[in-house]
């Protein structure tokens, strides 16, 4: 039981990793549009409706609008695009 | 991730308890100081007071309030780091630093590289005669797996999957099925929160090539080929996709009995019916491996009685309606059905769709078909999209024909048969990988 054995390493090959940077940040919210994505999980539209209203009550200044992916577990480029094309930020959520 | 490369600011909201996933994806994905917020689980079924009460709260991860966290990660200026993001690479080694029996064993345990019982070392003589059970070289890229959708894909050689072929304790003549498996791109280690496990159906020659047992026990810990094959395709999924690590590469809530091993050859030469890859066009002489995703649910019954309609609607009612139906019925249970003018497995599978009803109150209250069914529904997605416009009380049919799979298998001691959660993921030759 003692004897040194050579075993083989069972695990797979990681992708590299590439760095991706950070998109600049807002100086302010005022008068900026502000994306709240629904990211389609069960009661996640209550939440952003939830989100949306404190948006309106304590910075109403702030445009806010409700965006959805088409699919669940997907990257939907044309939201994305939608998003890129008018808004300033977002919030995403309530995501896994 | 996708918006901040798009040039867009963001914050991503999720439940306390991904935390770990969280960090552990934004890692992988290059941007590890991606903008977070956490709220406390869980969002279902909570009212829309609880959530508000959630949003004017403590972010129960960086103990501070939950909307301070959300507009300092749209505001707060980014340091060096942050316009960086993260590029490394990751490299596994060939073999592991020499060691003893018992200190690879707890080595191989403590790294979360097994599933929790004793191993068969992977020694390079046992790999070296693993890899005599295919032709394929062993450096050749069988495929990808990953855990979930949206984390990342890690490949694999031939070899590789070889080395977890062993540590299952399989044979090299099983070695076909088990590359089968592993280039399905399924993996048998999910981790979904719904602990899904995979089923896996064999058809074709290579059943009895191997001395399968669809017989007496078809289910359970009574054949060197059924049990190993299906451990192999366990570990291979977690050891291959990047873990299947508890609260990091796996969030299964209840986890799964089925993911220790769950490969049945289907009874051919004993079945009224055509078997399973025949039925998806096959030849009957081709070597099949059809992947059932869930084992979820399991419902079982005798039969068919006198009663075996009501029985088979409760059954079918008492389903998440998200996760498919997979019969596994007894030979004697099949004939049967023969018998009652099922001569065929379509239509007994059409009586089946038929008579899986539920109301669209009851089908639409379900958390899973909220998030998967309903967008599709929306957007006009056939037949989700007629179920959404149901009336609540309505009765509606809840599987189409296709969705419904039988099996015939079992030692013909009992006429019994079981309905296991199972959608139908893949269907991979084995022949290409002898």
């Amino acid at each position: 039981m003692s004897q040194q054995i050579t075993v083989h390493d069972p695990r797979g090959y990681a992708p590299k990793v590439v760095g991706k940077r950070l998109a600049p940040r807002l100086s302010a919210l005022d008068g900026k549009t502000v994306y709240l994505v629904d990211c389609l999980f069960d009661n996640t539209d209550v939440f952003i409706e939830q989100l949306r209203q404190w948006f309106a009550e304590h910075l109403p200044a702030v445009n806010t609008r409700i965006a959805r992916p088409k699919e669940t577990w997907s990257d939907d480029a044309e939201m994305r695009a939608a998003i890129a094309a008018d808004g300033d930020a977002a919030i995403l959520g309530v995501g896994l | 991730m996708g918006l901040e490369q798009d040039g867009v600011p963001s914050v991503a909201v999720h439940t306390h308890v991904f935390k770990r996933l969280c960090d552990a994806t934004a890692l992988a994905m290059g941007m590890p100081r991606l903008r977070q917020a956490y709220v406390p689980q869980p969002v279902v079924d909570r009212s829309a007071a609880q959530l508000r009460a959630y949003i004017e709260g403590q972010d129960p991860i960086f103990k501070r309030p939950f909307m301070q966290g959300v507009l300092d990660g749209l505001t707060s200026p980014l340091q060096e780091a942050d316009l960086q993001g993260l590029t490394f690479e990751r490299s596994t080694p060939r073999l592991v630093e020499p060691g003893t029996e018992d200190s690879l064993q707890r080595l191989f345990e403590e790294n979360h590289l097994t599933d929790s019982l004793p191993i068969v070392l992977p020694t390079e003589a046992r790999v070296a005669a693993m890899l005599t059970g295919t032709s394929h070289p062993p450096d050749k890229v069988v495929g990808k797996l990953r855990p979930t959708a949206l984390r990342e894909w890690w490949e694999f050689t031939v070899e590789k999957v070889a080395v977890n072929a062993v540590m299952a304790g399989a044979r090299p003549e099983y070695f076909p099925v088990i590359l089968a498996l592993a280039a399905s791109g399924i993996s048998a280690r999910s981790s979904s929160t719904n602990s899904f496990a995979t089923i896996t159906v064999v058809n074709g020659p290579i059943r009895k090539e191997l001395a399968m047992n669809d017989g007496i026990g078809v289910m359970g810990p009574y054949n060197h080929a059924n049990s190993t094959i299906g451990r192999a395709y366990g570990l291979l999924s977690q050891n291959l996709q990047g873990g299947s690590v508890p609260d990091d590469t796996y969030m299964g809530s209840l986890g799964n009995w089925y993911a220790y091993t769950a490969v049945l050859p289907e009874a051919e030469e004993r079945s009224p019916w055509q078997p399973l890859h025949v039925q998806k066009g096959y030849k009957p002489t081709d070597s099949v491996a059809s992947i059932f995703f869930g084992g979820w649910y399991t419902h079982a019954g005798y039969g068919p009685r006198a009663t075996w309609q009501e029985k088979m609607r409760r059954s079918l009612a008492a389903v998440e309606q998200y996760s498919q139906p997979l019969f596994v019925m007894d030979p004697i249970v099949a004939r049967g059905f023969v018998e009652l003018g099922f001569d065929t497995k379509e239509k007994l599978i059409a009586w089946c769709s038929d008579n899986a009803l539920m109301t669209a109150r009851e089908y639409w209250d379900n958390q899973w078909i909220q998030y998967l069914m309903r967008p599709r529904a929306v957007a006009g997605v056939e037949p989700y999209a007629s179920r959404l416009k149901a009336q609540p009380d309505e009765v509606i049919k809840i599987f189409e024909p296709s969705e419904i799979h039988i099996v015939v298998a079992g030692g013909e001691t009992q006429g019994a048969w079981k309905m296991i959660s199972g959608s139908l993921r893949a269907q991979v030759s084995i022949d290409a990988w002898r």
